[in-house]
């Protein structure tokens, strides 16, 4: 008679003998694993030339890939940041609407067409911003710009043809709208149905209810939701590239004139045909920078997520 | 009673308010597909689907050269990417899950960590980690969309395996016990039980995976490149797909420009009808299946 | 095929679930394990076929032999034991992707073991026939396993593990989940199948015990966190007429359980 056996040889005697399945999966883990670290490790080594670049060999003559990158960071981030603005009060009305109000086909019908918006690849957007948003934006700038001009946002002379940051930002707004809706709505649900009937239990209003009880006890799955539209608006390319025509070394708080600084993954995609020598390094490693910037943000949701969210589930 | 009438008020006022925003919501979609319909429609002839950009300089032309590279690229990304990624999940689910090793413990947790990482990665990135790769391997200016397929690849991958993650998690523990208990090895049970009782959720996961690289631009312009002519060799020169096709034709336009945009336009339509039918046949997959439950 | 169980332990991740049971189970007889819920009773079930053992982090000490082989030998392998020793559980789960005719055929389809179409043709019908299931789906046996009510997908599972002809067949509360018709169904089955087989069933429902078996064991846990021990054991006569301890007694009399 065998005595206490552990639990691993217990389990696996036949298993261990036979499971090539095992191997095979476990390899694909592994290639997994190895496909992020290849990426690490290939823009590493491609990109670390263009550490010790000068104006000589870089891109737009720039004095070093700090100088270059930068003002392309505050773009990007100043894009994205305008485009959360924008999208998130909308997105989340959205998430709401959905779960409290639009019950049966009308709901379904909703989920199906913000499921379409996300699917729409990004050239269309692009086209589509060119097409529809830059020229009926430009009235509006005009407008803005001479009633508001005083306000810092709103200086300068408006753009003619409507390609400025803020057009960007709204192409992007409603690129990231179906993550911010999906996510929060999903974080909406979540909350307990013993907490909305409490509230209502007690009088509140639905509005009051939503205020009160909803949105809080939805907010780290919301602000995750948000977080996530962040890194996808960070990283979006074409459509801005498309939109955006940018100043090298811009960095500015105006909205409307059509002097508007570039985002880090739009100037790769703009200035890749033309670049050759240490200027492709130099793309390269904005791409690097451009990767640990949406990894910060990804890092720093799912920390939030884990912080709010573990111990109540 | 001002008290309660106020708060009647706020509260119809909210409502109209979210009211306001699902229809916000559905005016850039409507605005979307009925400018690309509309646009697109203009050069929607046969001559679109039957030849290629080559020689053309003005009018005419079309996008079969592209379109067969989109299915030759996406083609070659999917294999390429969904053994990995079922792989991985079937490893996640089927054997890390159950294990009580440590160090298989770790192992699955460091997996988790880098396909949320990897999800993580602009389109862009994975385009210019490809070009680094070429640079490094076979020496900057090579072309090729196989190097396209490689780029997508990274970005399939975590879309297929989460999802696909989900979807073997759903199978019924009692099956598992119910093949085991057959006398059944564990290797056999995952072939004939798991992956057959979880092949609806995963082809409909295929589907919205290729649905999600089908659209990508900026990675196949680095490193598939452009052309006017047909390229049926995925391994030799450069191979355009429908979202570069778009993005040249409006980036490049030659003296009669509304040609140009006309069949930009054309692509987008083409391309997003595909989506939204890659959409749709995935949620029939899925229909069906709890349909016959 | 008796079963010699002896000096058996079983835990979970650090829980012990069944507490030192020796017994000897005789063949072609049906032997049910009752007991409160949380006795151990189904974890005891599951070591005759080292099922047990699936579940992460669980261990077993001490041996189950099947006409005198070591099931726990270093070199039995469990897939080989599972194939010798059937087993239906609480839930029917017939394979949703399989018709009815496949999930007779399971066992060996899954092994890899390849039958003529006439051999898998007599394999079918015998053990549908066994299962007292053939009349009713003769005619639909192409049809989706998963289509049938549930009293006939627990007996379609019971012949699956009947196709398979196991030494033993166990059975975790096989009518919990069935209404009154089907239950009857089952408990005329498991008279049946008394003729040629050894059975063992785990059930909650006494009245079900004292119908189809001829020996009961009891089983309960004495402190909590030492497991399951198994108290009295004995023909159904004995167990339900004339209990020996107080504690069968006063679970038969429905005063604890």
């Amino acid at each position: 008679m065998s005595d206490v056996l552990p639990p691993s040889e217990a389990g696996q005697v036949g298993a261990r003998r036979l499971d090539a399945l095992h191997l095979l999966t476990l390899s694909a883990a592994l290639a997994t694993l190895l496909l992020l670290g290849g990426v690490v490790v290939f823009l590493g080594i491609e990109g670390a030339p263009a550490l010790s670049g000068t104006s000589e060999n870089l891109p737009a003559g720039a004095s070093s890939i700090w100088a270059l990158a930068w003002p392309l960071l505050y773009g990007s981030v100043w894009a994205s940041f305008l485009a959360i603005l924008l999208a998130v009060p909308v997105g989340v009305g959205v998430a709401v609407f959905a779960v409290f109000m639009a019950r049966g086909a009308l709901g379904r019908w909703l989920g199906t067409a913000i499921d379409v918006l996300a699917a729409v690849p990004s050239v269309v957007y692009g086209l589509w911003g060119l097409a529809v948003i830059a020229p009926r934006a430009v009235p509006v700038y005009e407008w803005l710009s001479t009633r508001l001009g005083w306000i810092p946002f709103f200086a300068g002379t408006p753009s003619t043809t409507g390609r400025t940051i803020l057009t960007a930002a709204l192409v992007l707004a409603v690129m990231i709208l179906p993550i911010v809706s999906s996510v929060s709505r999903e974080a909406i649900r979540l909350v307990p149905s013993s907490s909305t009937e409490g509230a209502q239990a007690l009088g509140a209003t639905r509005w009051e209810m939503i205020r009160t009880v909803v949105l809080p006890e939805a907010r780290s799955g919301i602000v995750a939701g948000v977080m996530l539209a962040l890194g996808r608006a960070l990283g979006e390319t074409m459509a801005v590239a498309m939109v955006l025509s940018p100043k090298p070394f811009l960095v500015s708080l105006r909205l409307l004139t059509s002097e508007n600084p570039g985002t880090v993954a739009a100037y790769i995609a703009q200035n890749y045909p033309e670049a050759h020598g240490l200027e492709v390094n130099a793309l390269i490693w904005l791409g690097l920078l451009l990767f640990a910037v949406t990894f910060a943000v990804s890092f720093l949701a799912r920390a939030i997520v884990r912080r709010s969210g573990g111990g109540s589930r | 009673m001002r008290i309660a009438r106020k708060r009647r008020i706020a509260d119809r006022g909210f409502t109209i308010a979210l009211a306001c925003c699902g229809l916000l919501a559905l005016i850039p979609l409507i605005s979307v597909v009925w400018t690309t319909a509309s646009r697109g429609l203009r050069r929607l002839d046969w001559d679109f689907f039957t030849q290629s950009m080559r020689g053309i300089t003005g009018a005419g032309g079309g996008a079969l050269h592209a379109i067969t590279g989109t299915l030759l690229i996406t083609f070659a990304a999917t294999l390429i990417a969904v053994p990995i990624a079922i792989g991985t999940a079937l490893w996640l689910v089927e054997y890390a899950a159950g294990s009580t090793s440590p160090v298989i413990r770790a192992l699955a947790r460091t997996v988790r960590a880098v396909i949320d990482v990897m999800a993580g990665i602009p389109s862009i990135v994975a385009g210019l980690f490809m070009y680094a790769v070429i640079a490094v391997t076979v020496g900057p200016g090579y072309r090729s969309g196989l190097a396209g397929a490689m780029a997508l690849v990274i970005i399939m991958v975590p879309v297929v395996e989460r999802s696909g993650e989900e979807v073997l998690a759903r199978v019924p523990s009692e099956l598992h016990e119910a093949a085991l208990a057959l006398g059944v090895p564990k290797w056999r049970m995952i072939l004939k039980v798991v992956l057959p009782t979880a092949l609806p959720g995963l082809v409909s996961t295929l589907l919205l995976g290729v649905s999600r690289i089908i659209g990508e631009t900026a990675p196949l312009l680095l490193v598939a490149g452009f052309t006017d002519s047909m390229n049926y060799d995925l391994t030799d020169g450069r191979m355009v797909s429908l979202p570069v096709y778009v993005y040249s034709q409006w980036q490049n336009k030659g003296v009669d420009a509304a040609a140009y945009d006309d069949r930009a336009w054309t692509a987008a339509l083409v391309l997003l009808a595909g989506v939204v039918l890659l959409h749709g046949l995935a949620r029939l997959v899925v229909r069906r299946r709890n349909q016959t439950r | 095929m008796t079963i010699e169980i002896e000096n058996l332990n079983a835990y979970y991740e650090g829980l012990q679930a069944v507490s030192d049971v020796s017994m000897s189970i005789p063949e072609r007889a049906v032997t049910a394990l009752i007991g409160p819920s949380g006795c151990g009773k189904s974890t005891l079930l599951r070591c005759i076929n080292r099922m047990h053992e699936i579940v992460p982090g669980a261990r077993v000490g001490g041996g189950v032999r099947l006409d005198g082989a070591d099931l726990y030998a270093a070199d039995a392998d469990p897939v080989e034991v599972r194939a010798r020793v059937g087993m239906v559980f609480q839930r029917p789960n017939p394979f949703p992707t399989m018709s009815i005719a496949e999930n007779v055929l399971a066992g060996f389809r899954l092994r890899g073991e390849r039958l003529s179409k006439a051999d898998s043709e007599s394999v079918i019908e015998r053990a549908l026939h066994s299962a007292n299931l053939w009349d009713e789906v003769k005619d639909r046996l192409k049809r989706a396993g998963t289509s049938l009510s549930g009293g006939q997908q627990q007996r379609l599972c019971i012949a699956r593990a009947l196709a398979s002809r196991p030494d033993v067949l166990l059975m975790d509360e096989p009518c919990s989940a069935l209404d009154p018709a089907s239950t009857q169904a089952i408990e005329d089955l498991i008279a049946m199948l008394r003729a040629e087989h050894t059975v063992v069933i785990v059930t909650h429902n006494l009245p079900q015990a004292a119908r189809v078996a001829d020996r009961v064991a009891f089983m309960a846990t004495t402190e909590t966190g030492d497991g399951g021990h198994l108290i009295e054991y004995g023909t159904t006569d004995e167990m339900f007429n004339h209990p020996v301890r107080s504690a069968t007694q006063d679970y038969i009399a429905g005063r604890f359980g």
